[in-house]
């Protein structure tokens, strides 16, 4: 009798999962239900993801003038070309800053978010789900909200609005590029846009952090708040941070809708897609140097996220933890 | 054990929102594409951008369905940039049969666009020359103008009376009675956001042209540059509207009192005076430098079918039916929405609504100061000037830098077109 009742306090057993029933019809076939589950994501991926992208690939050495089937083989011209494009060579460099800016304030904002609601004794539900709604919406409809209502330039435009309350004149925060007021638009757009998203995959890491490393360290004396964060907290974030800003780069770097409806018949804050866009699917239509646009940014994304894979151990994440 | 319970909560209300919204996206692929006629026989696609007035999606919608030969579908493209859509979509099997568009030399070339002598000849002396002219390369004729739309300023004259201005006849002046104009609660003028609506007005102002006779660049001149320098001056004098929520097609700001003067179309006509009854007059583009003229962008939209199309005669037919032969729809189009000047004399003739006060004082600006499409003028081209405008107008770059920029991509698309 007391040998099943007692507990041991200091050993606790380890939890056992309770058996998963298995269901039936499920059981046996593995590899069919491998087929079946991964099968129809596969074709999606093969169909929408690699035959373009070898398309892509193909079209890059060919003089692909209105038409995606050519037959002039051109070899490195068009890469040439492109990279003799001001255009295209300025807003890659432009992108390297606007990604070294916006990764570090985002993944910030994000984590402060997660912080906050983790810690929240009330209304948690409530406000997890204010802080992900923005990441439903879509970017053009944000852009044109940004645009319209709150960043346009009239009198009664909401940051104009506000700015009159202090004597300050109407600014066109779009249309004048000096000062560069539309790098504040973008910003705040996607800040808006993002934070939710990257919120919940540091709450998801937050929870999974055991309470007992937290006892511990009280108990060795580390004081709560940034003792604790620094040295316990951030650590275990590591993975999910190497994620996230994994995430956030090749998303900087793909920026296209806001800018393309924000500023519309501009020559400054031009995002590398589009230049592409513009090359591949405006009046040109060169879809040979658009492709050879593409695979340079491929593969400058590719090398940075090796980089920075490097860097910041991605793929270690279960050890490093 | 809470926080467990939180994880399988999120992750599968996660996963569940997911495919919520996988199944949406499914679903409005899914959605009708509404406009489709009741007749018989073929299929086809047409496309119209987006026009502003009420009453134009339904109206095209309704002429489609009146035509008995054909399925005719109609996409309704929203958004500024209609080519950007139009360009690609040409290239892909789901390429429409019908398109709206201006005459550009590069769908010509490209073998885009079919010839549509064989339905144009029989009637040709009905269509304003300029306009047959503007669709003809080589003697073939590829589009049939559908509607004229001179662009010109509005301005209120009260507002005008109210700070002692007259209608300006330079650009000097513009500037000066912008400057007046200009109150706490009223900007001066509204030439665009991006003020590329008034590219062209510009350099034919300025005496200059986009191109000449024979296809060389015309708009690199010194009467240009200073244009362009003045414009910079407007841009950065803190009197003309940016960023309106409205761009300058839409007359809400005109109407709403945010400007005092805008450069708009005809097609607003209506709407404006339904506004601001009286209070509305028109002007041409001022002059620009000494030996300048006054300029009016005589734009519109004209019919192409796609040569490269699966129905290219059935289209031929269509096109024929509409734009040729259905004159009481051809009115309807041009004078029940906006205004917009008929490109054929028959019914510009007859069109009453155009012949006193204010429609008939923007044919007269149509006729006198009026530059029509010019064919070899491409798209290409035509963004090549919107860089000089951004770079040298907004940007403050130079606007000899901006112009000789513009003149590499210029002779580049040249070269391709002309060889």
């Amino acid at each position: 009798m007391s040998t099943t009742t007692e507990i041991d306090l200091a050993n606790p057993a380890p939890a056992k999962p309770a058996q998963a029933r298995p269901r039936r019809g499920l059981r046996g076939n593995a590899t069919l239900n491998f087929w079946l589950f991964t099968g129809p994501f596969l074709i999606g991926l093969i169909v929408f993801v690699f035959v373009p992208m070898g398309w892509s690939i193909y079209l890059s050495f060919f003089e692909a003038r209105f038409t995606v089937s050519p037959s002039s083989f051109i070899g490195l011209d068009n890469y040439k070309a492109i990279l003799d494009n001001p255009d295209f060579t300025g807003s890659l460099v432009t992108f390297t800053v606007f990604a070294a800016f916006i990764v570090p304030t985002t993944w910030a904002l994000s984590l402060g978010l997660a912080l906050l609601v983790h810690r929240i004794r009330f209304m948690k539900a409530f406000f997890r789900s204010v802080f992900f709604l923005p990441t439903a919406v879509s970017y053009v409809a944000a852009a044109l909200v940004w645009k319209m209502s709150m960043f346009n330039g009239v009198r009664f435009g909401l940051a104009n609005t506000i700015l009159s309350w202090f004597g300050v004149d109407n600014v066109a925060w779009l249309a004048n590029p000096d000062p560069p007021w539309y790098w504040l638009v973008i910003v705040t757009l996607r800040l808006w846009l993002q934070a939710g998203f990257y919120m919940i995959l540091f709450l998801a890491a937050l929870q999974n952090i055991p309470a007992e490393l937290y006892e511990a360290a009280s108990i060795d004396g580390a004081r709560p708040g940034w003792q604790t964060f620094r040295y316990i907290t951030l650590p275990q974030l590591r993975a999910t941070s190497t994620a996230v800003i994994l995430l956030l780069l090749i998303a900087a770097y793909q920026a296209f809708d806001e800018f393309w409806n924000l500023l519309g018949k501009a020559t400054w804050g031009q995002p590398p897609l589009v230049e592409l866009y513009k090359t591949a699917l405006g009046e040109n239509q060169d879809y040979g140097q658009g492709s050879a646009g593409a695979v340079i940014l491929t593969l400058l994304i590719l090398i940075i996220t090796l980089f920075q894979g490097k860097l910041m151990g991605f793929g270690r994440g279960e050890e490093s933890k | 054990m809470s926080a467990m319970s939180n994880n399988n909560w999120s992750r599968r209300s996660l996963f569940r929102a997911a495919a919520g919204m996988a199944a949406a996206g499914t679903l409005a692929a899914c959605g009708s594409n509404t406009g489709r006629g009741s007749g018989s026989g073929d299929t086809l696609v047409q496309y119209f951008h987006a026009y502003g007035e009420a009453g134009t999606e339904q109206a095209i919608k309704r002429y489609a369905k009146a035509y008995k030969d054909a399925n005719v579908t109609t996409q309704w493209i929203t958004g500024s940039n209609f080519e950007n859509k139009l360009f690609p979509a040409l290239l892909t099997k789901n390429a429409p049969d019908v398109f709206e568009f201006h005459p550009q030399l590069q769908l010509v070339t490209s073998g885009q666009v079919a010839d549509l002598s064989d339905i144009i000849n029989p009637v040709k002396d009905d269509f304003n020359p300029a306009d047959i002219a503007s669709h003809t390369v080589d003697g073939k004729i590829y589009g049939v103008r559908m509607i004229d739309d001179p662009q010109f300023f509005y301005y209120r004259p009260s507002l005008f009376e109210k700070a002692k201005v007259e209608v300006p006849q330079t650009l000097e002046e513009l500037i000066e009675a912008v400057d007046k104009l200009t109150t706490d609660k009223v900007k001066g003028a509204f030439l665009g956001n991006d003020l590329t609506p008034v590219q062209s007005p510009l350099i034919w102002s300025a005496g200059a042209d986009t191109l000449n006779a024979k296809n060389e660049i015309a708009y690199h001149t010194d009467a240009v540059a200073d244009g362009l320098s003045q414009l910079r001056k407007l841009f950065t004098s803190g009197n003309l509207l940016l960023d309106a929520p409205a761009d300058w097609w839409d007359p809400s700001a005109f109407t709403q009192g945010l400007t005092a003067i805008q450069w708009c179309g005809m097609w607003a006509m209506p709407v404006i005076q339904k506004a601001l009854g009286d209070d509305v007059g028109i002007f041409p583009f001022p002059k620009v430098g000494s030996a300048g003229k006054f300029s009016v962008t005589n734009g519109g939209w004209s019919m192409f079918v796609n040569a490269k199309g699966d129905n290219v005669d059935a289209a031929k037919e269509y096109v024929k039916w509409l734009w040729i032969d259905q004159k009481k729809y051809q009115e309807d189009w041009a004078l029940s929405y906006g205004f917009h000047i008929p490109p054929r004399t028959s019914i510009a003739q007859s069109a009453t609504k155009l012949k006193s006060g204010l429609p008939a004082e923007g044919v007269k600006l149509f006729s006198e100061y009026g530059h029509f499409d010019n064919i070899g003028w491409t798209q290409s081209m035509i963004t090549a000037i919107n860089d000089v405008i951004a770079n040298s107008v907004r940007k403050g770059g130079s606007p000899d830098a901006a112009l000789s920029a513009a003149d590499k991509k210029v002779n580049a698309e040249l070269k391709k077109l002309f060889g």
